[in-house]
């Protein structure tokens, strides 16, 4: 197979600790490995930045309400391409879409930016199909998803018995049953409690009919996790999203956390992913004195090393919301008064989807926007921050490289906070103007690729250049000792990737895809004791309630031709 | 026009902004679209004269059949467009300024999304005339867009400002979900008239065939529409959808019916 060798570069690489030396980086078989012959081809990345695939462990990409969101959205389509009002044909098949982009238009936009593995952040159970059908047809991006079991009722019945083996069991099986990756928690309790028109507002609230909280739902999947050792932790969508004054909720959920340990063969350390942080993030009563308590969540998370989180970065764009918060998205429509659409319900979960415009001019907006930047500046540990937009909910995905702009240059979050319509309020309830950091090239680098791999269980094979990992390597055009003057320049470089490896192969080269090989769908056969009554009370739910055959549920391998399966067996 | 396309042709390089500073040569090289090939706007028109220097500089007098162009006019902010024959879909789509009039009918969604300047057209418009695109909710936010003819079904939804005129007739859901702005039907109307609508003005000279229950008959007034003074009833709805208030009173959306 082919041989590259990608001389010169300024390396940004944790796992080989390197912090933008001079190094060159050497590809063969689809690896880095330590030197190649002199037939390699070379490629010259003098003055150029070097650093691993970037991993994004949290966006909506793939399924159901995914693709609600597309169907409901024409407009989002509209004006968006260079040609026939909306589309733009640069690789083999055709993209479309802004927030909500069609599958191709995905993996090609992340591939351009660098990326090479993406977790799709909720997989409703019985439309698992529907996700690994995108996910198929998503090019060259890995991607991996996450079946929610926050309101699953087999997990509330085991979790108020307090009996983590049969949970564990379900997990494994449904996990296996629906080729997912992890645990996510969305809204514990309460997508349930939606069923009713109810939510769960608190950690204590109880879910109707099932008599458990979302404190007991969530240190329960936190045992059933390290049970099974599963290379991911627990990641959850707390309660109370949105919510002017949630921060003592979120606060409250981490608690939860304290006391457990990370028990897996993957070099993960957290037990509590926190996913899109910024959501959670808020202090004040409502919108009038809606503020920013991103000091009093990252004083804690700062000194607990047993979280990670990601930001979820408002973008300042007109996107789409989507999320298996069903009760949050009805009640955001009851604020935009926008087209919504609720679904999912008759699912183990429930979703809904709702446009939304983060405007500069309303100062909610604004609040939020400086939210997700605190949060990352405050982060002592860059180890355990992640970027993401919460895709699209805060922003698409495709403004990453704005977010970079934004942490790497002070300047810029100066110029739009004094843009704000309503700045003075705006800087009384936040603290973004007194963070001067600047995120560096190599905090970059943990932020978005060691960081992330790390999280997940892959960080021995994925978001580190070190000999052995795979060839996932992004070249962009950074001269570390030449910074840009203009800060906008970062957004062009950081979209445009010199080159892209994946699996040893350059696929995007000068900002524009060059191959499209195919990617891999990751999934965590987690092996555990059967236990005889799970299986006896999934049939008994199968002949009862759903509405498909037991033997109809499970995705079959075709659905995923070309899987990557991590094992693990239970800590029992 | 010499070559009717055997599909349709995406006329929206027919505009006085990109037309402006070429030379009739430059013109012809611009590109259409038929089907899913791309050709140049010389393989179906001859071109004679040279645009002006600026898109309010410019006039466009476009003689043949265009009943198979679409999306003339669109976006276009200044100049004038004139069409001599009928033209078909998107005709004045996102209009921002200038003045474009069609000496025929318009296909539906002409006038879509249309932010300012005047359009006129002579025959009849299609369905969905100075509506929002599909799914968006926003619809006309300025401008004049007047049929002298009958128009189809679903004008103005989600209106949000600017004056739509319909000389003739027009069919059922006029103004769904309007927020502003103002529609005036100077002959029939059919049925579900100004559906959830927040706020905005319907004016109705002709018959309505049912008024929706949602609006509630409050007085007569005497007022003066595009020049005509008349009597009109007044009624306030659509009382389902939300309305804001303003000096503690609730602004709601209103629909005039010619005494």
């Amino acid at each position: 197979m082919s041989e590259f060798l990608i001389k010169n570069g300024h390396v940004f690489d944790v796992v080989s600790g390197v912090k933008g030396d001079k190094k060159d980086i050497a590809i063969k078989d689809g690896k880095i490995v330590d030197k190649v012959s002199s037939k390699a081809k070379t490629i010259d990345a003098t003055g150029k930045t070097v650093m691993a695939g970037a991993l994004d462990i949290h966006a909506h990409v793939a399924g159901p309400k995914v693709n609600l969101g597309r169907w409901f959205r024409p407009e989002d389509k509209w004006f968006r391409g260079e040609m026939r009002g909306g589309i733009r044909k640069q690789a083999s098949r055709m993209e479309q879409g802004f927030s909500i982009p069609s599958v191709f238009r995905t993996g090609y936009s992340y591939a351009r930016m660098g990326y090479t593995f993406v977790m799709e952040a909720a997989m409703p159970p019985l439309y698992a199909r529907h996700v690994h059908e995108e996910i198929h047809d998503t090019p060259i991006i890995d991607e991996a998803a996450l079946p929610v079991f926050g309101n699953n009722w087999f997990v509330m019945e085991y979790l108020k018995e307090k009996d983590i083996e049969k949970t564990a069991a379900y997990t494994s099986w449904l996990m296996k049953m629906t080729k997912g990756y992890g645990i996510k928690v969305v809204n514990p309790g309460g997508t349930e409690a939606w069923g009713w028109g109810l939510n769960c507002l608190g950690i204590n609230d109880e879910v109707p009919y099932f008599d458990i909280t979302p404190a007991d739902i969530t240190k329960g999947l936190i045992e059933t996790n390290e049970f099974l050792g599963l290379p991911h932790s627990v990641h959850i969508h707390p309660n109370s999203l949105g919510d002017p004054g949630n921060s003592p909720v979120t606060l409250d959920t981490m608690k939860l956390a304290s006391g457990y340990k990370a028990k897996n063969k993957f070099g993960r350390e957290q037990v509590l992913h926190m996913t899109h942080l910024q959501f959670h993030s808020y202090g004040g009563s409502g919108w009038g004195d809606f503020c920013s308590a991103s000091r009093d969540i990252m004083d804690y998370v700062n000194k607990h090393p047993e979280i990670t989180f990601d930001t979820g970065n408002v973008t300042l764009d007109e996107t789409t919301t989507m999320t298996a918060d069903g009760p949050f998205e009805h009640h955001l429509c009851a604020l935009n008064h926008l087209k919504w659409c609720n679904v999912d319900v008759e699912l183990e979960t429930g979703s809904g989807v709702v446009p939304f415009i983060y405007s500069p001019n309303v100062f909610p907006c604004a609040v939020q926007w400086a939210v997700g930047l605190e949060l990352a500046l405050l982060a002592k540990d860059p180890m355990r921050t992640m970027i993401t937009t919460d895709h699209p909910n805060a922003g698409p995905f495709t403004r990453y490289p704005r977010v970079f702009k934004w942490l790497m240059y002070k300047k810029t979050r100066d110029e739009q906070m004094a843009a704000f319509k309503n700045s003075g309020k705006v800087a009384d309830a936040t603290i973004l103007n007194e963070l001067d950091r600047e995120i560096t090239l190599y905090e970059l680098s943990q932020m978005t690729r060691a960081a992330p791999a790390k999280a997940l269980g892959l960080g021995s094979m994925c978001g580190g250049l070190a000999v052995g990992m795979n060839a996932e390597v992004a070249i962009y055009n950074i001269d570390p000792a030449k910074m840009p003057t203009n800060p906008d320049d970062i957004e062009t470089i950081f979209s445009n990737a010199a080159y892209l490896f994946k699996d040893g192969e350059i696929v995007v080269q000068d900002g524009q895809i060059v191959s499209e090989p195919a990617k891999k769908t990751f999934w965590v056969d987690a092996k555990t004791p059967e236990s005889k009554q799970v299986t006896r009370d999934v049939r008994e739910k199968f002949l009862r309630y759903y509405t498909v055959t037991q033997a109809n549920y499970e995705v079959p391998d075709s659905y995923a031709p070309h899987p990557y399966v991590i094992e693990t067996t239970a800590n029992v | 026009m010499k070559n009717i396309p055997e599909l349709y042709l995406e006329g929206d390089m027919i505009t006085p902004d990109q037309f402006a500073g070429k030379k009739k040569d430059e013109i012809a090289e611009l590109r259409v679209y038929e089907g899913r090939e791309t050709y140049k706007l010389g393989d179906y028109f001859d071109v004679s004269g040279d645009a002006g220097e600026t898109a309010a500089d410019t006039r466009i007098l476009v003689t043949g059949d265009c009943s198979k162009v679409k999306y003339i006019g669109m976006n276009m902010t200044a100049g004038e467009v004139v069409v001599e024959s009928s033209c078909d879909m998107y005709t004045g789509g996102w209009m921002k300024g200038g003045k474009l009039i069609v000496k025929g009918n318009v296909d539906s969604f002409s006038g879509l999304g249309m932010e300012g300047g005047e359009f006129v057209v002579e025959g009849d418009g299609g369905n969905f005339i100075g509506a929002s695109y599909r799914g968006d909710w926003r619809g006309m936010q300025g401008g004049v867009l007047r049929v002298k003819g009958n128009v189809g079904s679903d004008i103005g939804t989600f209106m949000n400002g600017g004056t739509l005129i319909v000389e003739g007739d027009a069919d059922v859901h006029i103004g769904t979900h309007q927020e502003g702005g103002t529609i005036i039907i100077k002959g029939n109307a059919n049925r579900r008239i100004g559906g959830q609508m927040v706020k905005g003005t319907i004016y109705v000279y002709g018959k309505i065939n049912y008024m929706m229950p949602g609006f509630k008959y409050t007085q007569d007034v005497e007022l003066e529409v595009d020049g005509d003074k008349a009597v009109f009833a007044e009624y306030i709805g659509d009382l389902g959808e939300r309305h804001s208030k303003s000096k503690g009173q609730y602004v709601y959306g209103k629909i005039y019916q010619k005494k």
